[in-house]
């Protein structure tokens, strides 16, 4: 099962390794973000060094895969093929409070048409595609506690 | 030496082509470059064979040296890119051509901008591959790939932190369209938008409906710029240039949403230093163009060039307060890029220059200072002044 109707780009490792860490984990079903082992903050997207003390001394660091929804937007008019028949779906853009307030992109798993509340908890849902090729995992949202 | 641009430069000319759909112009987008620049000497009276230089942004395609090799300019000069993509760079590149004539790098420069959707794909599209790598690797999968996409997740957040009503937004639009009606160039000319148009008009992704997004056209903008001595001797009533800046806050750039002042229209820290290389304030800006690639990111540049409290915005966000000539603040004059062209945004500083000439089709009484906001919530953005003589 997918949330989205198949057929957009799959992710993959950019060529220089940047961000082969993320998806690596993701598809152990871990979320992980960069992280600085000079001055301990967190940064995302990734990064070769770290923003604030200029370290290039930067991991990548599970995190609990809960966070709260900084915005969110329900997208009704298609812009790719594959997503003609799809009508509205949700994307909701997490923030981690914990983590320096850095923030993902996922969909918003559930009704599309829900009302969505900023603010609100919550967690990750892991969506692996290990048949497709290349296989690759997407990282959704839920409200739901359980 | 006071390090300003102040009154130093002058624009002396603007050309534009017709203005088409997308994919339906019937020439090329080098051939509507030359034409727009062609145009615009035309309106400077002068030969472009007098052009030394020029300036554009959002990675245009239309090569200077290109485009001197066909002009026959004997004396290249400058040849400037202002980075960013979408129309961030319409109001910087007038400020790069104008540094370089302040320095002495050029003597008259041409800004231009040109596109021809037709012949090289259109701007909202997602891409068409199997894999993904990079920044958008993070949102595409999600569906978020378009700038609409992108753009609606700032404008939500800053709705829900002002507590932002869908007028606010409408009147933008209402304004646009309202002023391209006067435009015989608009290409919704003849086309008036009503409340319940909008209202009934489809979602393309909350908050924006149809009529919120900009327009995706085929045609070419230019304007000249020479010396504020050099523009004394010109038939024209000058339009001098009062400031123009451009840049971003910490870390607009930060991938996957991640700006940690994310909400913002991007020109929070760009504004003051308008203002205060221009010499005026917000109160003292007769006519506004504020690029629209949607309308939430006109409203978030207005408040954050000091026209509304970001808390005020249901109530300044009427159209009665943003249409020419009695309006509080007569914006996007033209129709913009809502209804007159989106040519990435040259369009509007064209309109702000007709504003000062007294020459617009919607046109505000006695425009001393004329103003223009380029490309809200890209980076970097960029913003100018121009004024008449008498600001001088």
């Amino acid at each position: 099962m997918s949330y989205l109707n198949p057929g957009l780009p799959k992710p993959v490792p950019a060529p220089d390794g940047l961000d082969a860490p993320f998806w690596e984990a993701a598809a152990e079903g871990v979320l992980k973000l960069q992280r600085c082992n000079a001055c301990g903050r967190w940064q995302w997207g990734p990064e070769w060094i770290c923003h604030h003390c200029l370290s290039d001394d930067v991991t990548f660091e599970a995190v609990a895969p809960e966070g709260r929804i900084y915005s969110y937007e329900r997208v009704w008019h298609p812009v790719h093929p594959a997503l003609k028949e799809q009508g509205p779906y949700l994307i909701v853009l997490v923030e981690f409070p914990d983590h320096d307030n850095v923030r993902i992109v996922g969909n918003l798993l559930g009704d599309p048409e829900q009302e969505v509340t900023i603010g609100a908890p919550v967690r990750a849902v892991f969506e692996h595609h290990p048949d497709d090729e290349p296989p690759h995992t997407l990282i959704h949202w839920t409200t739901a506690s359980d | 030496m006071e390090r300003s641009l102040r009154g130093r430069v002058a624009v002396i000319g603007v050309g534009e082509t017709e203005y088409y759909k997308h994919g339906q112009s019937p020439d090329p987008e080098f051939k509507l470059a030359l034409k727009a620049i062609i145009a615009a000497c035309e309106d400077a009276g002068i030969s472009p064979k007098q052009v030394d230089g020029f300036a554009s942004y959002s990675n245009d395609r239309s090569d200077p040296s290109r485009l001197a090799a066909a002009l026959g300019i004997d004396d290249l000069r400058f040849a400037n890119m202002q980075w960013g993509g979408g129309g961030g760079g319409g109001s910087g590149a007038i400020g790069n051509a104008a540094a370089a004539i302040a320095t002495g790098m050029a003597d008259c420069v041409i800004v231009f901008r040109a596109l021809a959707q037709g012949q090289f794909g259109r701007f909202g599209q997602g891409p068409r591959r199997n894999v993904i790598a990079g920044d958008t690797a993070h949102t595409v999968p999600y569906g978020l790939m378009s700038a609409a996409q992108m753009f609606a997740m700032k404008v939500q957040r800053f709705m829900h932190d002002h507590g932002v009503e869908q007028p606010a937004l409408r009147a933008i639009s209402l304004a646009s369209y309202h002023h391209a009606q006067n435009n015989p160039r608009a290409v919704m000319h003849g086309r008036p938008l009503t409340e319940e148009k909008y209202d009934n008009s489809r979602w393309i992704v909350e908050p924006f409906h149809l009529f919120d997004c900009c327009l995706e056209n085929d045609g070419a903008a230019a304007m000249v710029l020479v010396s504020a001595e050099r523009a004394a001797e010109v038939g024209h009533k000058p339009c001098y240039l009062l400031g123009a800046v451009s840049g971003s806050h910490h870390r607009a750039g930060a991938s996957v949403h991640n700006a940690p002042d994310y909400a913002t229209s991007a020109f929070k820290t760009v504004a003051p230093r308008l203002y205060d290389m221009a010499g005026v304030g917000p109160g003292d800006v007769d006519v506004l163009q504020s690029y629209e690639n949607f309308t939430g990111g006109v409203l978030m540049s207005i408040v954050e060039h000091g026209f509304c409290e970001p808390d005020g915005c249901n109530e300044f966000f009427v159209k009665d307060n943003l249409v020419a000539p009695e309006g509080k603040l007569p914006t996007n004059t033209s129709g913009g890029n809502l209804a007159e062209c989106y040519m990435h945004g040259l369009g509007l500083n064209i309109e702000a220059v007709r504003q000062v000439r007294g020459a617009s089709t919607s046109q505000v009484p006695e425009v001393d200072v004329s103003m223009v906001i380029s490309g809200p919530m890209v980076t970097p953005v960029s913003c100018c002044i121009f004024g008449s003589e008498a600001t001088l």
